[in-house]
């Protein structure tokens, strides 16, 4: 990270320029599973909200003690203990979203963004930053699911938020709400997404390569210089184009 | 032009006349009888659910290609191939307004979102069709009776399809047990296309008119239907216990001339090298028999032709042509080390 960043801005990146779910690809699974009706992405959006929250502070005061070799699972036992508070929790006072929600409420300890941000942001910054990067990203989630989940349901089921809008005599379009459509959504969102970032003066994304990468930034690797492990499509297409020459000579 | 001659300029020196119109056109020719005969069978409402698909997916490509400030490529003609498979591939009762929209998610989700002409990754006819298949299933399920449309209200009669009929009974007995029964149409009738299905796809006698048309005009290679439609002929003789009857039902029902004679052949989304065509061909085929015999579906022409299209970059990469004295460096080489 090359300058500090404010408080501020610590908050707002999380919501469009580095969304967790649209702009940095993170915690798909349960952006597609969740997302067919509003009611559920809320929920999910919540929850893994609290949690990001809550293991981001946990995690930040404890990154001077977490030895580096064995961090992963130190993260992973946070987690698991948050998400098994807010699974508790949803299981006493919302019993009809963990029905809802099925196997991915349990499944937010292995949710990509809240062990990225682990691994990103709070095993490296203040209590204070980390908790203001959750609370951000956390929005960032819930608002992308909420965006998506409308979309969806709308068009899949002629409702939201369980209120039928649509007359009977149009028929829904239930592909909105099957896994195609689920990924057509996102994919439009994406584009969307990161349109209004190249507008708020943000990167334009680009296709292939490390700096393409939203997380570009806050990446060791890159920054010292070492090479990607894929290699490149380009090369091995020159690798083919030089072995036909060398043949042909 | 004596100075012309004498010229010296770059290559190529010789051009070919065929341009993208001139192919799309010879495909719009190709289409014609069949979309006569669907007028016959099906009554003047399937003339009007090509008209508005044609119309629908003209409109959509000129608009995002101006939205996305790109050159126009309605001329082409291309778009109104589109509108045409499109409506061929949905019975001729679905309302309109379903229609407009198989035709934007085609024209604009899978053809203009990839680039337009030449950049689709699979057919977008196909897709607009799955799409709608998945959304509206009682809509595009039911088929009105051939010749329905001249006694009653168009939509009074459905029928069975002969592929729902023959469903689940993929052995020999079950074969003979349909063929035998009155339900089935006759197999003269299978031929001209008097039988339920989607407007476009029944006569196999029109189809087979224009996929001559399309290979003496040598805009097509006869290799990918041929072998699409030799590969489902082999697997369902051997399926119904050796009976020709059921192979030829099997061969003329559902969406499998159609498919394999038009759509399997879309330049775009099938292999250029000609082993590759048949390695493409065989996995239609392959994928189209799965279905029909152990799939929920009765019919899984669109599903095939698109999961093929899909594995078309790997085929070609593994079928391509060998550099001529290739092997035989390599060869040198190791004899060298």
């Amino acid at each position: 990270m090359a300058e500090k960043k404010t408080l501020r801005q610590e908050f707002t990146k999380g919501i469009i320029k580095e969304n967790p779910v649209l702009r940095l690809v993170l915690g798909t699974c349960p952006t597609l599973a969740t997302t067919t009706s509003m009611e559920s992405a809320i929920g999910m959006g919540i929850s893994a909200a609290i949690v990001l929250i809550c293991s981001n502070i946990v995690i930040s005061a404890l990154r001077k003690v977490i030895p580096q070799k064995v961090r992963i699972p130190c993260y992973i036992v946070v987690i698991a203990a948050f998400v098994t508070i807010v699974q508790m929790l949803v299981k006493a006072f919302v019993p009809t979203l963990d029905e809802q929600l099925g196997v991915y409420l349990p499944l937010i300890v292995v949710n990509c963004i809240i062990l990225g941000r682990a691994e990103a942001f709070a095993g490296k910054n203040s209590i204070i930053a980390s908790a203001v990067d959750g609370v951000g990203m956390g929005i960032g989630f819930t608002v992308a699911l909420i965006v998506m989940s409308a979309i969806r349901e709308f068009f899949g089921a002629g409702s939201l938020l369980g209120h039928s809008l649509l007359p009977e005599s149009i028929p829904p379009m239930t592909i909105f709400i099957l896994a195609p459509g689920g990924f057509f959504v996102f994919g439009l969102v994406m584009a969307c997404a990161n349109k209004l970032a190249e507008m708020g003066g943000g990167k334009k994304a680009k296709l292939g390569g490390c700096e393409a990468c939203p997380m570009a930034d806050s990446c060791t690797r890159l920054q010292n210089g070492e090479a990607c492990e894929t290699p490149a499509v380009e090369e091995t297409a020159t690798d083919v184009v030089n072995e036909v020459k060398e043949a042909a000579e | 032009m004596e100075d012309r001659l004498l010229t010296v300029s770059a290559s190529p020196h010789r051009r070919t006349k065929d341009t993208t119109t001139g192919i799309m056109l010879d495909v719009i020719i190709a289409l014609m009888p069949a979309l006569v005969l669907s007028v016959v069978l099906f009554g003047f409402r399937s003339l009007l659910m090509v008209a508005v698909s044609v119309c629908a997916c003209v409109l959509f490509e000129y608009l995002s290609r101006k939205v996305m400030k790109r050159d126009n490529t309605i001329g082409d003609l291309s778009a109104i191939v589109t509108g045409i498979l499109l409506a061929f591939n949905l019975p001729s009762t679905m309302p309109l307004w379903m229609v407009v929209i198989g035709d934007a998610v085609a024209i604009i989700v899978v053809k203009q979102f990839f680039g337009g002409i030449g950049q689709n990754f699979v057919n977008p006819a196909l897709v607009g069709r799955i799409v709608l298949m998945m959304s509206f299933p009682t809509y595009t399920n039911s088929f009105p009776e051939p010749f329905a449309w001249r006694i009653k209200e168009l939509d009074a009669v459905t029928s069975a399809t002969p592929l729902a009929q023959f469903a689940g009974k993929y052995n020999a007995e079950g074969a003979l047990e349909v063929i035998n029964g009155s339900e089935l149409p006759e197999i003269i009738r299978m031929l001209y296309g008097a039988r339920g299905g989607c407007l476009g796809e029944t006569c196999a006698l029109a189809l087979l008119v224009g996929f001559l048309y399309l290979v003496i005009r040598r805009v097509i290679s006869p290799t990918i239907p041929l072998c699409y439609v030799g590969t489902v002929a082999i697997i369902m003789f051997f399926t119904g216990g050796m009976n020709l009857m059921f192979t030829a039902y099997q061969v003329m029902a559902g969406g499998l001339l159609l498919g394999a004679i038009f759509m399997a052949t879309d330049y775009t989304t099938s292999p250029i090298s000609f082993k590759g065509k048949i390695v493409f061909a065989v996995g239609c085929g392959i994928i189209t028999s799965l279905i029909r015999i152990f799939g929920n579906l009765p019919e899984g022409v669109s599903f095939s032709i698109i999961l093929m299209n899909i594995l078309v970059p790997h085929i070609e990469m593994l079928c391509a042509p060998k550099p001529f004295g290739f092997l035989r460096e390599k060869k040198k080489k190791e004899e060298a080390a």
